[in-house]
């Protein structure tokens, strides 16, 4: 059974006396059959093919469309750059979210987290933590399972696709589950891992879905950058103590509801909002 | 949703619907045809014609039919290597009733002479329904052991079949049954929890009424 709420999670973790990802990894035992070895193995080769797309990125590659790539490329080099008003930790997130986004756009192998849309926000915030906090991987593999456990209830009560609900959907769902595991990587408990959530969904509420020529590469690959930095400074405001005013549980109900009120138009339907703009329309040839 | 639906699937971009269900709509009608494709002629409808390029639609599903599965890093390679394997494409368009919007229509024709037409849709995340074989419906997810038999529609057909799934220990997770009149042609669908033996297929082949049998294995 999928949880339907974050407070669920978090009854069942002070009830038992478990943490939060432990409560997830339990779930997914029951549910699929598997010993926790199995499920914990699962996930670990998930993320390594998360570290391997993340390698693999083609600084050359072009999507068929002609609309992407090169821009991941362009961060990097900033990376390098002396004089730079963003600290490496955010800096590399950023590279790492539009290589992401990117090499799905080139049809290059990546990991759907929810969805290929939004793909680069979950690897671009756990890969730079494992490098630059010098984590184990172990610890990563525990993250996935909170962000999994986040990503269970969005898709249970609200939605995680762009056709269904908008963008915040995707992008907002992805952003959302990177915040609670930073959270939980960074040593908050489990009322600071669901606000991390609360907030991060909080500035994404109501993003529409109006990718160019119905392809999934304007806006999409550098809103994956916005997730992730969203998500990072989310957890951070959660870490620091800062609560939601609206509970997390709420807040996933709003989305839910924004998530209906969306019009068709605007999700994923490419009638509407950036899809149609002058530029957009030249650009893309049926 | 189960967990790893939303940490995961591994797959090659850039949609879970107009790529990766496209490989696997390939994928399961490879397999039906059950021998190696000499001929694909591919029909793409609605959304699948119109963002089906920019997605790689076209290489998604030559690359199911090659038997690739939706994280085989050769999907975008893979009209080049059909073409090394003999296999002759073509692309085109048609309009098709009453149909997602997600639709393909695959004419493939086997070394061995089987022929097979299939209608498949992709209907977000990466799953797939068969909607069609050889012109009568199916629904089908190519998620389980699946059994498609046409046959003339007279009695007896549907106890025939249920019965030797029975008698091989092989449970019915869910059955369909479509004809195109009555005593005309009909079409069973079995989706099934256990594989059916090969000898078991053979058998129902050679019975009266029995035109055509189409099994879907996960192995
Ligand atoms: S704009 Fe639409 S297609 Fe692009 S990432 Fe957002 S939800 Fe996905």
């Amino acid at each position: 059974m999928s949880f339907k709420m974050l407070s669920d999670i978090v009854n069942e973790s002070n009830q038992k006396q478990i943490a939060f990802w432990e409560v997830v990894l339990n779930d997914d035992c029951k549910n699929e059959g598997l010993s926790k070895d199995e499920s914990m193995k699962r996930m670990s080769d998930i993320y390594l093919a998360m570290k391997e797309a993340d390698l693999n990125y083609d600084p050359n590659a072009l999507s068929s469309s002609g609309m992407t790539g090169g821009d991941g490329a362009l961060l990097e080099k900033h990376r390098m750059q002396p004089n730079r008003l963003i600290g490496d930790f955010l800096t590399k997130v950023m590279e790492k979210a539009v290589k992401m986004g990117e090499s799905n756009a080139c049809m290059k192998r990546i990991v759907a987290a929810p969805t290929a849309g939004s793909c680069g926000v979950i690897p671009a915030v756990l890969i730079t933590y494992e490098e630059e906090r010098k984590v184990s991987v172990n610890k990563i593999v525990e993250a996935l399972y909170v962000a999994g456990g986040i990503g269970e209830v969005l898709a249970e009560s609200a939605e995680i696709s762009g056709a269904k609900g908008g963008c915040q959907a995707e992008i907002g769902s992805a952003s959302g589950m990177a915040a609670g595991a930073i959270a939980y990587l960074e040593g908050g408990d489990n009322e600071t891992i669901v606000h991390a959530v609360a907030l991060a969904l909080k500035n994404m509420l109501g993003l529409t879905c109006d990718p160019v020529g119905g392809l999934v590469e304007v806006p999409c690959v550098k809103r994956n950058v916005s997730g992730a930095v969203n998500a990072i400074i989310s957890s951070q405001m959660a870490i620091a103590g800062i609560r939601s005013r609206i509970p997390p549980d709420e807040v996933i109900d709003s989305m839910r509801r924004i998530g209906n009120l969306i019009p068709e138009c605007l999700k994923e339907t490419s009638k509407e909002g950036l899809a149609i703009t002058a530029t957009a329309l030249k650009t893309v040839v049926h | 949703m189960q967990l790893f639906d939303i940490i995961g699937p591994i797959m090659v971009g850039p949609s879970s619907s107009h790529t990766a269900g496209a490989v696997k709509i390939g994928y399961v009608a490879g397999k039906l045809l059950d021998e190696p494709i000499s001929e694909a002629i591919i029909l793409l409808h609605g959304s699948f014609l119109a963002t089906g390029k920019g997605h790689g639609t076209d290489r998604a599903l030559i690359a199911g039919l090659l038997g690739m599965e939706p994280d085989d890093s050769r999907i975008p390679n893979s009209i080049e290597i059909a073409k090394d394997r003999g296999m002759d494409i073509q692309f085109g368009e048609i309009s098709l009733k009453d149909a997602h919007p997600n639709s393909v229509l695959l004419k493939l024709t086997g070394k061995y002479g089987r022929s097979l037409d299939i209608i498949g849709e992709s209907l977000g995340g990466s799953i797939i329904n068969i909607s069609s074989i050889d012109g009568l419906s199916a629904n089908f997810s190519g998620d389980y052991p699946t059994l498609i038999v046409h046959n003339m529609d007279q009695p007896g057909h549907v106890a025939e079949v249920t019965s030797m799934l029975s008698h091989k220990s092989v449970n019915i997770s869910s059955m369909q049954l479509y004809r195109e009149s009555r005593g005309g042609n009909a079409v069973m669908v079995l989706e099934c929890d256990q594989e059916i033996p090969t000898q078991a297929i053979e058998w129902l082949k050679k019975l009266e009424g029995v035109e055509k049998v189409t099994y879907y294995s996960l192995k």
